[in-house]
C-alpha cells in the first residue's frame, strides 16, 4: 500500500465509524448538522478541493465536481425539507472513496504482479578486471565483444557466446519452459535466462539495448499502448456517457416540475431535484474505463508468463477471433533438421550399414553427412577409411577396412551396376553398396516435432475451423506430414511468393469480416506472409530479431502447442472484456431508469456504482490466471 | 519523433482525459496514455521542440486533472 492509499483507508474507516455512531447518537438541530458536516469533510475534503479546481480550469464535467454537486445538493435538500438525513450525502462520498481506493489498490497490485513477471532485465554486468577481481558495471556501458562473467544465480545481462564454462540455464522467464537448458562453451546464451550452477564467461554479441531481455521488455511495455477495438469503444463511450448523464439529470430536474406546474399541479421540486442528483452519482464511467485496459494488461501478462508475447491489445483481440490457422511446415511443425528416420539393410545388419555409411561420409561437409554422423556418434573408431572420393551429384565412395563402400543416390547405384530399389518411405534415400553389391538404404528426413500432433488437435478443440499447411517441400513429403498431423488442407511445392498468394486466397475465403486468419512461421524467411495474415505468429524467437520484428505474436520457444495456449488466453480475456462491458453498461442503465422513476435512491445508486466497479475489476483480474 | 514519459495518475478515466488534453496540445501529433504502465507516449509534429511542447502538455494535463503529474 502506498502512503496515499494508507491515508485514504484511515479516512474511510474514521468516516465509516463516525457515520455509524452518529446514527445512534440522539443529537438534533445544529449540533447534529455540525457533527455530520465534520464527517463529510473528513471523507470528502479532497473531492471538494478538486471540484473547485475543476471549476477554475473550466472542466464542468469533472467527476469530483459532479460528486460535489450531488452530495451538497443532498445536504441542501435535507436542510430544506428539515429531514435531517445528512447520512445519505456522507454515504455517497464514503462509497465513492471506497471505490476509488479499491480501484487504486487493485490496479497497483496487478501492476506490481505483472511487473514482477516481467522482471527479466538484469541491472548489472560483471567484468573481470586485470587482477582477477569482478567489477559490477551498468550493462548499458558494456561494448560488443566484451567478456562478461555470469555467476551462478545471476541473470545473463546481455546476449553472447560462452567462451568458457558449462552450466544449466533457467529460461522460464522468457519461454515459460520449466526444464533447464544445458549450455557449454561455444553455445549462444540469451539475456534474461538465469544461470543455475556453473560460472560462465560470455563474450557479448549485442549491446544491452539490443539484447533479447531488453527487446522483450520494450515489447511488453508497448503492448498495451496498441489499443483494441473494445478499448477504443469504451474511450468513446466514456466521452459521451458523462455529458449524456449530466444532460439527463438537468432535464430530470427541470422538465417534469415545469410540466407539472403548467398543468397546475404541485411541481414537487424537491423530489425531482433529488432524482436528478441520483443521476450525477452514477455519472462516472469508472467501472468500464478501468476494467477493460486492466483485462488486456492482465491477459498480455498472463500470456507472457507462458512464453507467448502479444505485441498489442488489438492482436489479443484478433487472436481470439481466429478461425483459420495456416502453418509453415519446416521449422514450425517439423524440426527443420534432417535426421536418420529409417535404416533398411539388405545383406548386413542395421548397425553395420549405418556404421559403414558414417565412415564414408566422415570428411563430408554436406548436411546429410552431419545427420549420419549424428545417428552414429562413435564414428571415430579404429576402422581404416581411405581413398575417399566425392562424386558431385552422385555421392561418395571410400575404402573402409578394405571393402569399397559407395553411399549415394540412385544415379551412383546405376553407375556401379548395383540393383537398387525404391523405398516406401518419404525423404532423402541414401543407397549403400558394398563392393558393388546393393546393401540397403538409409532414409533421412525432417522430423515432426513431438507436440505438433497434439497442437493441431488442441486447436481443433478450441474451435479453430481449418488448419492449413504451406510448404516448399515435395508433394509426397507434405502429404505424409499433413495426414499424420490431421491437417485439413495442404499446399506443397510453393515458392516464398506463392505462400503470400496462397494466404491472400485463403483470406478471401473467410466467411465473415469478424473471422481472423493466423499464419504461423519460424519468422526467418516468412516475414512477408507474417505481415500479410490477419495475425502473424512467429515461433522460436529466442534470439531471432527478425521474428520479433515481423510478427504480431511471438512464441519464445519452438513449441507449437503454445499456439493453442495463446488462443485460449485471448478467448478468455475477450470473454471477460465483453462480460464487463455488458454488465457495467447494463447495471448503469438500469440504475438510471430506476432512479428516474424514483425507485432507486442515492444509497442504491452509489452501491450499484461502486459495486459494479469492484466486480468488474475483480473479473478483469481473472485474466491474469 | 516519439518519446516516452512516466506519468502519475490515479484513475483510468483521468488517464483518458490526459490523453485527450495531450493530443490537443499544439506540437503534438499523437499522444497515447497507458494507464496500466503509467506511461505517456508522445509523437511530436515535425520541427516541434519536445521540451517546450511537453511543458504545455503538462500544463494542459493539470488543467483536466489537477491530481496528475508528467515527469519530464
Amino acid at each position: 500500500m502506498s502512503q496515499k492509499q494508507k491515508k485514504n483507508l484511515i479516512r474511510i474507516i474514521i468516516a465509516a465509524v463516525m457515520t455509524i455512531l452518529l446514527h445512534f447518537l440522539p443529537v438534533e438541530g445544529a449540533p447534529r448538522f455540525i457533527l455530520y458536516m465534520i464527517t463529510y469533510l473528513i471523507i470528502g475534503y479532497d473531492i471538494l478541493i478538486k471540484a473547485f479546481q475543476g471549476i477554475k480550469n473550466r472542466q464542468p464535467l469533472d467527476e469530483s465536481l459532479l460528486m460535489t454537486i450531488a452530495t451538497l445538493g443532498a445536504i441542501a435538500l435535507a436542510l430544506y425539507t428539515k429531514s435531517g438525513d445528512y447520512a445519505e450525502a456522507i454515504a455517497v462520498m464514503l462509497f465513492y472513496q471506497i471505490g476509488e481506493w479499491f480501484q487504486s489498490y487493485a490496479v497497483g497490485k496487478s501492476r506490481k504482479n505483472i511487473a514482477d513477471l516481467m522482471d527479466i532485465a538484469p541491472d548489472h554486468a560483471n567484468i573481470e578486471t586485470e587482477n582477477g577481481q569482478l567489477e559490477q558495471v551498468d550493462p548499458d556501458d558494456v561494448e560488443i565483444g566484451t567478456v562478461i562473467v555470469v555467476q551462478p544465480g545471476e541473470r545473463v545481462p546481455i546476449d553472447g557466446i560462452i567462451v568458457s564454462g558449462t552450466s544449466s540455464l533457467n529460461t522460464s522467464a522468457l519461454t515459460g519452459e520449466s526444464l533447464p537448458r544445458d549450455v557449454k562453451e561455444g553455445d549462444e546464451v540469451i539475456s534474461g535466462c538465469i544461470n543455475l550452477n556453473g560460472l560462465l564467461k560470455v563474450e557479448t554479441t549485442k549491446e544491452f539495448g539490443e539484447s533479447t531481455a531488453s527487446k522483450v521488455l520494450e515489447l511488453i511495455e508497448d503492448a498495451s499502448s496498441r489499443k483494441s477495438r473494445s478499448e477504443n469503444f469504451i474511450t468513446k463511450f466514456a466521452r459521451v456517457y458523462t455529458p449524456a448523464v449530466v444532460g439527463a439529470a438537468l432535464a430530470l430536474a427541470l422538465l417534469p416540475p415545469l410540466v407539472l406546474l403548467m398543468l397546475g399541479k404541485d411541481p414537487a421540486w424537491g423530489t425531482w431535484i433529488y432524482r436528478a442528483l441520483t443521476f450525477l452519482v452514477i455519472s462516472c464511467p469508472c467501472a468500464l474505463v478501468v476494467s477493460i485496459p486492466l483485462s488486456f494488461f492482465a491477459g498480455i501478462g498472463s500470456a507472457s508468463r507462458q512464453g507467448v508475447l502479444v505485441k498489442g491489445s488489438n492482436y489479443l483481440e484478433t487472436l481470439s477471433e481466429t478461425k483459420t490457422v495456416v502453418f509453415d511446415k519446416t521449422g514450425t511443425l517439423t524440426k527443420g533438421v534432417f535426421e536418420v528416420t529409417a535404416i533398411h539393410p539388405e545383406i548386413v545388419d542395421e548397425d553395420t550399414l549405418l556404421h559403414l555409411a558414417a565412415h564414408v561420409e566422415r570428411y563430408s561437409k554436406h548436411p546429410i553427412a552431419n545427420s549420419l554422423r549424428k545417428a552414429y556418434p562413435n564414428e571415430a573408431d579404429d576402422c581404416s577409411v581411405e581413398d575417399v572420393n566425392e562424386i558431385s551429384g552422385h555421392g561418395i565412395t571410400a575404402r573402409v577396412n578394405g571393402q569399397t563402400i559407395a553411399v549415394g543416390n540412385d544415379k551412383l547405384m546405376n553407375k556401379l551396376g548395383a540393383k537398387w530399389h525404391e523405398c516406401h518411405k518419404h525423404g532423402t534415400i541414401l543407397h549403400v553398396a558394398i563392393d558393388g553389391e546393393y546393401a540397403g538404404h538409409i532414409v533421412i528426413s525432417d522430423v515432426i516435432k513431438e507436440n505438433s500432433k497434439q497442437a493441431i488437435a488442441e486447436l481443433k478443440k478450441n474451435g479453430i475451423r481449418e488448419t492449413v499447411m504451406l510448404t516448399g517441400d515435395l508433394k509426397e513429403v507434405a502429404e505424409s506430414v499433413a495426414s499424420e498431423l490431421k491437417l485439413d488442407k495442404v499446399y506443397s511445392e510453393l515458392l516464398p511468393q506463392d505462400k503470400v498468394a496462397k494466404v491472400e486466397e485463403l483470406l478471401k475465403q473467410k466467411r465473415s469480416e469478424k473471422e481472423a486468419l493466423a499464419f504461423v512461421g519460424d519468422g526467418i524467411n516468412d516475414a512477408p506472409v507474417l505481415s500479410r495474415a490477419d495475425i502473424g505468429i512467429a515461433m522460436g524467437a529466442m534470439g531471432s530479431d527478425a521474428a520479433i520484428e515481423a510478427a504480431d505474436v511471438v512464441l519464445m520457444d519452438d513449441d507449437p502447442l503454445k499456439i493453442s495456449t495463446a488462443v485460449r488466453i485471448s478467448r478468455k480475456c475477450l470473454r471477460i472484456v465483453k462480460e464487463n462491458i455488458w454488465f457495467a453498461i447494463g447495471i448503469k442503465l438500469a440504475c438510471l431508469v430506476l432512479g428516474a422513476f424514483g425507485v432507486a435512491n442515492m444509497w442504491f445508486a452509489i452501491f450499484a456504482d461502486v459495486g459494479v466497479m469492484i466486480l468488474a475489476v475483480l473479473n478483469a483480474i481473472r485474466c491474469m490466471f | 519523433m516519439k518519446k516516452n514519459y512516466k506519468i502519475e495518475v490515479d484513475c483510468a478515466n483521468c488517464a483518458n482525459k490526459m490523453e485527450e488534453a495531450a493530443s490537443k496540445t499544439p506540437g503534438v501529433k499523437e499522444a497515447s496514455v497507458n494507464f496500466m504502465t503509467l506511461k505517456m507516449k508522445v509523437e511530436f509534429e515535425e520541427g516541434a521542440d519536445p521540451a517546450a511542447v511537453m511543458e504545455e502538455v503538462r500544463k494542459n494535463c493539470k488543467k483536466v486533472e489537477s491530481d496528475c503529474e508528467v515527469f519530464l
